[in-house]
């Protein structure tokens, strides 16, 4: 079917004023800078860790604050050792962090599988966009705190009125990135594939979904980083357990030390997961803002 | 042999203002392009011809008017065939943003055959060819967005070669390039049409440009978009047989040939300005 090439006149032409790395703009002129000094980054970023945590041992150490409004770091990471060994308010530690993680990526899980989908129609489809886009954009700027009554009413007590409210929290992002991205499909990337004889089925399998890739990643970060800060309200309702749980038992006796050391938990947990989204869009979009 | 004939072609944007005389962006626009002809499309900005190419690739609906397909039997007899939408018989370069980033420098060339369905060793075999002939040899696996402006172009011409069209399209492809890389690509352009000995259509909005590449070359004039002018050139063949493209761009007859199409575009527009 493929005829090209027979004698090639062609000779390779030489291209004087195409040197591949030629910083036109200052965007370009910051990539290149910034790709050798990705190191000097995190250099930035552990002075600004250790200054905090500099500040805060000072004021705690110090006597500037007292301790029942800011414990001691060391303080903080006495309980860590004290409730990894003993545990707290009936649970172990790992079964509190366990629990949370469930509920948060349990709630992500089945927010991914659906709100995606229905992003992605509702940016292919205007009777799917109409018949959606009010309800999301209504719901979407509640606090969950409004609603979690009505959830309770529901649904009860158990796990599955957690995970719903964590899980409407993840939805409206998600839905609204897939959206997006379906939006962010150049028209000459379609025009490629239709003059290449692509069909509907091929344009959305080979141009659209790609295309839209970056987006949905970006709003399954935010979608997550959601999901953390609905877990506290979540465990509100009825729990036993989890990181939320725990810092609100221990608020109830002004325990402060385990509130910040709880903090410090769904922190580190939340940004590990971000970092671990971000390689993941380092290797599946690495063309993202090129 | 097949010529495209765009037949009685008019384009309407349906957004016009209600009671406000609606200037079709395209007027009853005929052309035959014959097998073989590199077609160079030339015009100010908004005279219609990115829309007549898009009319002929199939993008645009026209309405009124039609774009057919006409097979030329050697007894002389004709039969023709309307075509609508677009298709792989028309392959499109675009003049920017059109090579998939999230493939590598082959399989932006071989997406068109992966879309028809030829196996992956193939597809890779033709692709490879298509590289060699558009001095890509040795950037199969390179990442596009790593390229520079000149060379992705040269991978849109090879994505549009790969599945061997009979009409190659070509919407300013070389507009926003520099000089020099611009210069190499047009001779480029030219040993393709020549190798290829297939149909090509080129739209532009630089007059050299234009003289040196068409065999024919369109002029278009604005308000309703329509063609106002044809020249049959013949500054490409000089270039195929001497290979010296300064030598043809400084010639008195191209300079002569270059101020005569300037002074048409200039009084077209003029008569635009008195209506």
């Amino acid at each position: 079917m493929n005829a090209p090439l027979h004698n090639n006149l062609h000779q390779k032409d030489t291209e004087p004023a195409e040197a591949p790395n030629k910083p036109d703009t200052m965007l370009e002129y910051a990539r290149i800078k910034g790709a050798g000094n990705s190191r000097s980054g995190i250099v930035y970023s552990l002075i600004s860790v250790a200054g905090l945590l500099g500040l805060w041992l000072a004021a705690s150490e110090l006597g500037w604050v007292r301790p029942l409004f800011l414990p001691s770091p060391l303080d903080v990471l006495q309980q860590l050792a004290h409730i990894a060994d003993n545990g707290f308010a009936g649970a172990s530690l790992a079964a509190h962090t366990g629990w949370s993680l469930f509920r948060v990526f349990g709630a992500f899980a089945l927010a991914v599988v659906s709100a995606i989908p229905l992003g992605l129609l509702m940016g292919l489809n205007p009777v799917v966009r109409g018949l959606a886009d009010p309800l999301i954009e209504f719901y979407r700027p509640l606090p969950p705190l409004a609603y979690l009554p009505l959830i309770i009413i529901w649904l009860g007590i158990d796990e599955v009125s957690k995970l719903t409210l964590i899980y409407l929290a993840m939805f409206a992002p998600l839905v609204l990135s897939a959206r997006a991205g379906v939006r962010s499909v150049l028209p000459e990337q379609l025009h490629v594939a239709q003059s290449l004889g692509a069909g509907r089925r091929q344009q959305l399998l080979h141009i659209i979904l790609p295309a839209a890739l970056p987006e949905i990643l970006t709003g399954m970060r935010i979608a997550i980083g959601f999901g953390w800060t609905t877990l506290v309200a979540a465990e509100m309702v009825a729990a036993q357990s989890g990181l939320g749980y725990m810092v609100l038992n221990a608020s109830e006796f002004l325990n402060t030390d385990i509130v910040i050391l709880g903090i410090v938990l769904i922190g580190a947990i939340a940004l590990a997961f971000d970092y671990l989204m971000r390689l993941i869009e380092r290797k599946l979009v690495p063309w993202k803002g090129r | 042999m097949t010529d495209l004939a765009i037949e009685n072609i008019s384009v309407l944007y349906a957004d016009n203002v209600k009671g406000t005389a609606s200037t079709p962006a395209l007027d009853n626009i005929n052309l035959r392009i014959k097998a073989g002809e590199f077609i160079v499309v030339l015009g100010a900005s908004g005279c219609g011809k990115t829309t007549l190419l898009n009319v002929i690739a199939g993008f645009v609906r026209p309405s009124r008017g039609q774009v057919a397909k006409i097979v030329r039997q050697q007894d002389g007899r004709e039969s023709r065939s309307i075509l609508s939408g677009p298709g792989a018989d028309r392959g499109v370069v675009f003049q920017k943003h059109a090579l998939l980033p999230w493939l590598n420098v082959l399989d932006n060339v071989a997406f068109g055959l992966k879309l028809q369905g030829v196996g992956k060793s193939e597809r890779e075999q033709i692709a490879h060819q298509c590289l060699v002939q558009v001095g890509l040899e040795g950037q199969e696996r390179r990442a596009v967005y790593q390229l520079s402006g000149g060379m992705q172009q040269r991978v849109g011409i090879a994505r549009a070669l790969a599945t061997d069209p009979e009409l190659l399209l070509l919407d300013e492809p070389l507009g926003a390039l520099d000089a020099f890389t611009r210069e190499s690509l047009q001779e480029l352009l030219l040993r393709l049409w020549y190798n290829r000995d297939k149909k090509q259509l080129l739209i532009t909005h630089c007059v050299e440009e234009a003289l040196f590449l068409a065999s024919r070359l369109i002029i278009m004039a604005p308000n309703p978009g329509r063609i106002s002018h044809q020249f049959e050139l013949s500054f490409n063949r000089e270039f195929l047989a001497c290979g010296d493209a300064r030598q043809i761009k400084s010639s008195s007859a191209f300079i002569e040939m270059r101020e005569t199409v300037l002074k048409l575009i200039q009084s077209s527009q003029q008569t635009e300005g008195t209506l």
